[in-house]
C-alpha cells in the first residue's frame, strides 16, 4: 500500500513497487496481490521518463515494468477501503481482484509505506488511520480466521509506533525506524529531480534480491537489514504474538509462495463405453435476458437529482443547554425589564 | 473461538444372517442399543458420537438377497430392501466361515450404505468390528477433528494436516489443457463430451453438498516454470518431486481463474510437454515415476501429464494431431477431485474390501462421510462468526445495526440451532440444509459492509478538538455567572440593610 499522493512523494510508490515486483518475482502471481497506489507517478506529467518508475539512482532499475496490476488507484487509496479489504466487509459489487480472499491456511504480508507519525499513518494527505484502528482490523481478521500468519511491514516516519497496538496472535511486524525517529530517503536523483526510494526499503530490495524460491533465509536476517549506520533510523521488529520461532520461518513463507503438492497415487477406473446423458449443462439452455450495458455511475440521476431532504432532528440536550445558559446569563446581567425591548 | 458442543448421532441396522448370531446375546432379537464415544477438539469443543443400534434377524427376502455367489451381487440384491435416508448404515452379519466374502476379507464395503460383515464369535469381538465399520462409513475422529481443524491452537497441527477444501455453497471447476509448443502438436480434446459422460454423474451426485460450475479453456505457449532433467537410462525426462511446488506459480498468473466467481476454484490442468521434452514424467520421493504421470495441491486443484508418441516415421509432417484419450484424463482428474475433498481409501484397514463406485465417482456412504464433516464445520463457522460478530458490536457501541442485518443474525441462530437438533436426531440432509442456511445468514451479517467502524476517537484527540471552540465562548460566560452570584449575595444582605 502507498498512501501518499503528488510528485515529491515519488519515492513511496517506487518503494510500494520494488516489492511488488520482488514478491511477483519470488512466484506470487497478481491474482493474490492487492497492490494500492495514492498516485500515478509513472504518467504523472511532472515525469521526466513517462511510464517509468526508477529505484536507482541512474536509473538502474525500472520498477514500473510492463506487468504491472494496480487495483486500487488514485483516490480509491482511502482507509475505508484499505479497512474494507481486510476485514471482507466489502460491497458485492467489488471485483475479485479487489478482494482478499484469503483463508485460515494463507499467510499474509502487508507493506505500507508513506507518511506517519507516532500512532498514525497519512493516507492521501487528507485522513489518518490509527494504530488502534489497524489492531482491531487485524483482529477481526483472526476471529473470521482470515489468516494464518501475517507479516507487517511499515516504512514510515515513527513506524515502530504502528505495531505497538497489535494484539492478534500470529503476526509479525517491522518498521523502518523507532518512535520519536524519522525514517529517511534514500537517494535523489538529479535527472528526475525527487529522492527515488527511502533507505529501509532500498536495502529490504538488495536483501530480496538475493533470494530466490527455493531460498533457506530466515526471518533473522530480514530483521538484520539495514543497520543504524546505513539508515540512520532505527528499525524494529515485534514477534512477540508469533507463535514459531524467527528463525524457523523463511522469507519465501511471506515473500513467495511455494506451494504444499501430494503425489497423485490413486485412480479411479471408469466404463469408458458409458453413453454421455442427454441433458447438457441448463446454462445453455435457460432462455436469459438479452444482456444490457450497466450503467456503472448513474451520471443522469446523479445531476438530476434534488438534494436528499435531510430529515429534521429536533436540537440536541447539549445545544439546547447551552443556549438556555447564554439566555439565562443575558437576562439575569442586563435585567429582566429589557425582555420587552428584545421581544 | 466459540465452544461447540454437538452430538452426531448414526441409526444402525445390525442385520444378523441365518446361522451368524454370536453364541452370547444378552437380549433375544430384536433390541437395540446405544454406543456413546467422546471426540474432544480442544478444551471447551467436543463431538460426541452416538451410535443408535437395532440389532434384528433377517427378513426372508433379506435371506434370499444374501444367498446370493458374491458379494457384489448379494449387495446390489439388498438395496432395495434398506433404509436409503442419508446417514443411516445397515450392516448384515454372514456367517464365519461364508464363503461370500473372500478369504481373508472381514468386512465388505457396499455402493451404497451397507456393509456385509462376518461374525467373530463373540458379540463384543463382532460389536468391535462393527465399530470400526461404521466409523469408516461415517466419521472418525481424524475427519471430525480435521473439520474443526482452523479451532486447533496452531502448535499443534501437524505441518502434514490434511488441509481438504473447506466447506463452502459452490465451487467451481476449471479444466485447462496447456499446450506449450502448438507447432508441433495440434492437441484436440473433447472436453465438453467428456465432460457430460464422465465428470457429470459426480458433480450430480455431489450437488447436494454444494453448487458447482464448470468451464474449460485452452492456453497456448504456456510453459512450466521447471526444467525438466533428461535422465539417460529410461531416455526420457524427469520432474523431481521436490521441483513440483514451484510449477505451479509461473502457470497460475496465465489461468485466469479470478475472473468469474466468488466461489473457491478448482484447477485441472492437462499438460502436453514439447517435442523436446518428450516423454515427460513425473518422480516420486523415491524416484520411481508415478504411474498417474500426476500430482495434485490441496486446495488448489491438480496436474497431470500426457505424453505424445513420437510420431512412427521420422518424415510426419509437423504439427502432428493428437487426440487426447479423455477417459484415461479423467480417471486422474476425478480421482484428483476425490482427494481434493478428502475421500481417500488409503487408511482402510486391510481386512476391509471396498466396492469401487464405477462411474458414478463416489459411494453413497462417502457422500455420508462429506456431509458428516461439512455439517460440524459448518456449525462450527457459525458459533465462531456470531460470537465474534456480538463481541465486536459489544466493544463498539455505536455501530449501527441495519434491521435486515439483525433478522439475518436471528435467522442464522434458529438455522444453528435446527441443524444441532437435527444431528442429535440422526437427520443428517435435514441438519446439512440447516447449517448450510445458517452459515449464509451469518456471513451475510457478519460481512455486510456498513458494520465498518471509522470511529476510533482517542480521548487527546476529543480534548484537541473541542477547547478551541468552548473555551472562548464559554470564558464570558463563566464571568457572568460570577457576577450574577456576587450579586445576589449582595442582594441578600441589602434587604436586611435597608430595614
Amino acid at each position: 500500500v502507498c498512501t501518499s499522493r503528488f510528485w515529491f512523494n515519488y519515492r513511496h510508490v517506487a518503494n510500494t513497487l520494488s516489492v511488488y515486483r520482488s514478491v511477483k518475482r519470488l512466484g506470487i502471481p497478481d491474482s493474490h496481490i492487492v497492490l494500492m497506489l495514492a498516485d500515478d507517478m509513472a504518467c504523472n506529467p511532472r515525469n521526466p521518463k513517462p511510464a517509468t518508475v526508477f529505484s536507482h539512482k541512474n536509473m538502474e532499475l525500472n520498477v514500473y515494468g510492463d506487468d504491472v496490476e494496480v487495483d486500487y488507484r488514485s483516490y480509491e487509496v482511502t482507509v475505508e477501503n484499505f479497512l474494507r479489504v481486510l476485514t471482507g466487509r466489502i460491497p458485492p459489487s467489488t471485483p475479485r481482484s479487489k478482494r482478499l480472499l484469503s483463508d485460515d491456511r494463507s499467510n499474509i504480508l502487508i507493506y505500507m509505506t508513506g507518511h506517519g507519525g507516532n500512532g498514525f499513518l497519512k493516507f492521501q494527505d487528507s485522513e489518518e488511520i490509527t494504530n488502534v484502528e489497524l489492531a482491531d482490523a487485524f483482529e477481526q481478521m483472526w476471529q473470521k480466521r482470515r489468516y494464518n500468519e501475517l507479516l507487517f511491514i511499515i516504512d514510515t516516519c515513527q513506524g515502530a509506533s504502528m505495531y505497538e497496538r497489535f494484539y492478534s496472535p500470529n503476526i509479525i511486524a517491522l518498521a523502518s525506524s523507532q518512535v520519536g525517529e524519522d525514517s529517511l530517503s534514500h537517494q535523489p536523483d538529479l535527472g528526475i529531480g525527487v529522492h527515488l526510494m527511502d533507505r529501509y526499503t532500498f536495502y529490504v530490495l538488495e536483501f530480496l534480491e538475493e533470494i530466490h524460491p527455493a531460498s533457506q533465509t530466515n526471518m533473522n536476517d530480514l530483521f538484520q537489514v539495514c543497520p543504524k549506520s546505513l539508515c540512520v533510523s532505527t528499525p524494529g521488529h515485534r514477534t512477540d504474538l508469533f507463535q514459531r520461532d524467527p528463525q524457523n520461518v523463511l522469507i519465501t513463507d511471506f515473500f513467495g509462495s511455494v506451494r504444499k503438492v501430494e503425489i497423485t497415487t490413486e485412480a479411479l477406473s471408469l466404463d469408458k463405453d458409458v453413453a454421455g446423458s442427454e441433458s447438457k449443462f441448463p446454462d445453455e439452455e435457460l432462455a436469459t435476458e438479452p444482456l444490457k450495458y450497466a450503467e456503472q455511475l448513474p451520471v443522469a440521476q446523479i445531476i438530476h437529482q434534488k438534494p436528499k431532504q435531510k430529515d429534521w432532528h429536533p436540537p440536541g440536550g447539549f445545544i439546547l443547554g447551552l443556549w438556555a445558559l447564554i439566555i439565562m446569563v443575558f437576562f439575569k446581567t442586563y435585567g429582566i425589564k429589557h425582555m420587552k425591548h428584545v421581544f | 473461538a466459540a465452544p461447540v458442543q454437538v452430538q452426531l448421532v448414526v441409526r444402525m441396522a445390525v442385520v444378523f444372517g441365518p446361522g451368524s448370531g454370536p453364541g452370547d446375546l444378552p437380549k433375544p432379537l430384536p433390541f437395540r442399543d446405544v454406543q456413546e464415544m467422546e471426540i474432544s477438539v480442544n478444551l471447551r469443543s467436543s463431538v460426541t458420537s452416538r451410535y443408535e443400534m437395532l440389532y434384528r434377524s433377517t427378513t426372508a427376502q433379506e435371506e434370499a438377497a444374501l444367498a446370493a455367489a458374491t458379494a457384489r451381487e448379494a449387495d446390489a440384491a439388498l438395496h432395495p430392501l434398506q433404509d436409503t435416508t442419508l446417514g443411516s448404515l445397515t450392516m448384515y452379519v454372514v456367517p464365519e466361515t461364508s464363503s461370500l466374502l473372500p478369504q481373508g476379507i472381514n468386512v465388505y464395503v457396499g455402493k451404497h450404505r451397507s456393509a456385509l460383515v462376518r461374525a467373530g464369535g463373540s458379540l463384543a469381538a463382532l460389536q468391535a468390528r462393527l465399530r470400526e465399520v461404521a466409523q469408516v462409513m461415517s466419521f472418525t475422529a481424524a475427519s471430525i477433528g480435521a473439520a474443526l481443524s482452523d479451532r486447533v491452537p496452531d502448535g499443534q497441527l501437524s505441518p502434514d494436516a490434511r488441509r481438504y477444501l473447506k466447506s463452502s455453497l459452490g465451487y467451481e471447476i476449471t479444466f485447462s489443457l496447456l499446450n506449450p509448443d502448438p507447432k508441433s502438436h495440434t492437441v484436440d480434446w473433447d472436453i465438453e463430451g467428456a465432460v457430460n459422460r464422465f465428470v457429470k454423474p459426480i458433480l450430480d451426485k455431489l450437488s447436494l453438498v454444494a453448487n458447482f460450475s464448470v468451464d474449460s479453456q485452452i492456453l497456448y505457449y504456456a510453459v512450466l516454470g521447471v526444467t525438466p532433467r533428461y535422465d539417460k537410462e529410461s531416455s526420457s525426462f524427469l520432474l523431481s518431486a521436490h521441483s513440483l511446488p514451484h510449477v505451479i506459480n509461473p502457470v497460475e498468473a496465465r489461468l485466469g481463474s479470478s475472473a468469474a466467481s466468488l466461489y473457491p476454484v478448482l484447477n485441472f490442468l492437462l499438460y502436453v510437454p514439447e517435442r523436446s521434452h518428450t516423454p515427460l514424467y513425473i518422480q516420486d520421493k523415491d524416484g520411481a515415476p508415478v504411474s498417474t504421470n500426476a500430482f495434485h495441491s490441496p486446495r488448489w486443484g491438480g496436474i497431470m501429464v500426457y505424453n505424445v508418441e513420437a510420431p512412427a516415421s521420422p518424415q510426419a509432417s509437423f504439427p502432428v494431431h493428437v487426440d487426447v484419450d479423455m477417459a484415461r484424463v479423467m480417471e486422474v482428474f476425478l480421482a484428483q477431485l476425490r482427494l481434493l475433498f478428502g475421500l481417500s481409501r488409503e487408511e482402510v484397514p486391510a481386512e476391509f474390501l471396498l466396492e469401487s463406485p464405477g462411474n458414478e465417482g463416489l459411494a453413497d456412504w462417502e457422500l455420508d462421510h462429506l456431509l458428516w464433516a461439512h455439517t460440524v464445520e459448518n456449525i462450527a463457522t457459525v458459533s465462531t462468526t456470531l460470537t465474534s460478530l456480538a463481541q465486536l458490536l459489544d466493544k463498539i457501541g455505536n455501530i449501527v445495526i441495519k434491521d435486515d442485518i439483525a433478522s439475518e443474525v436471528y435467522r442464522a441462530v434458529t438455522a444453528v440451532q435446527s441443524a444441532v437438533t437435527e444431528l442429535s436426531l440422526g437427520h443428517l440432509h435435514a441438519a446439512f440444509q440447516a447449517s448450510k442456511e445458517a452459515v449464509t445468514s451469518s456471513e451475510t451479517a457478519f460481512f455486510d459492509p456498513s458494520l465498518l467502524h471509522l470511529l476510533y476517537f482517542p480521548d487527546d484527540q476529543k480534548f484537541a478538538i473541542y477547547i478551541p471552540l468552548f473555551l472562548p465562548m464559554a470564558v464570558p460566560i463563566f464571568l457572568s455567572l460570577v457576577k450574577i452570584a456576587r450579586e445576589t449575595r449582595q442582594r441578600k444582605k441589602e434587604p436586611t440593610k435597608m430595614d
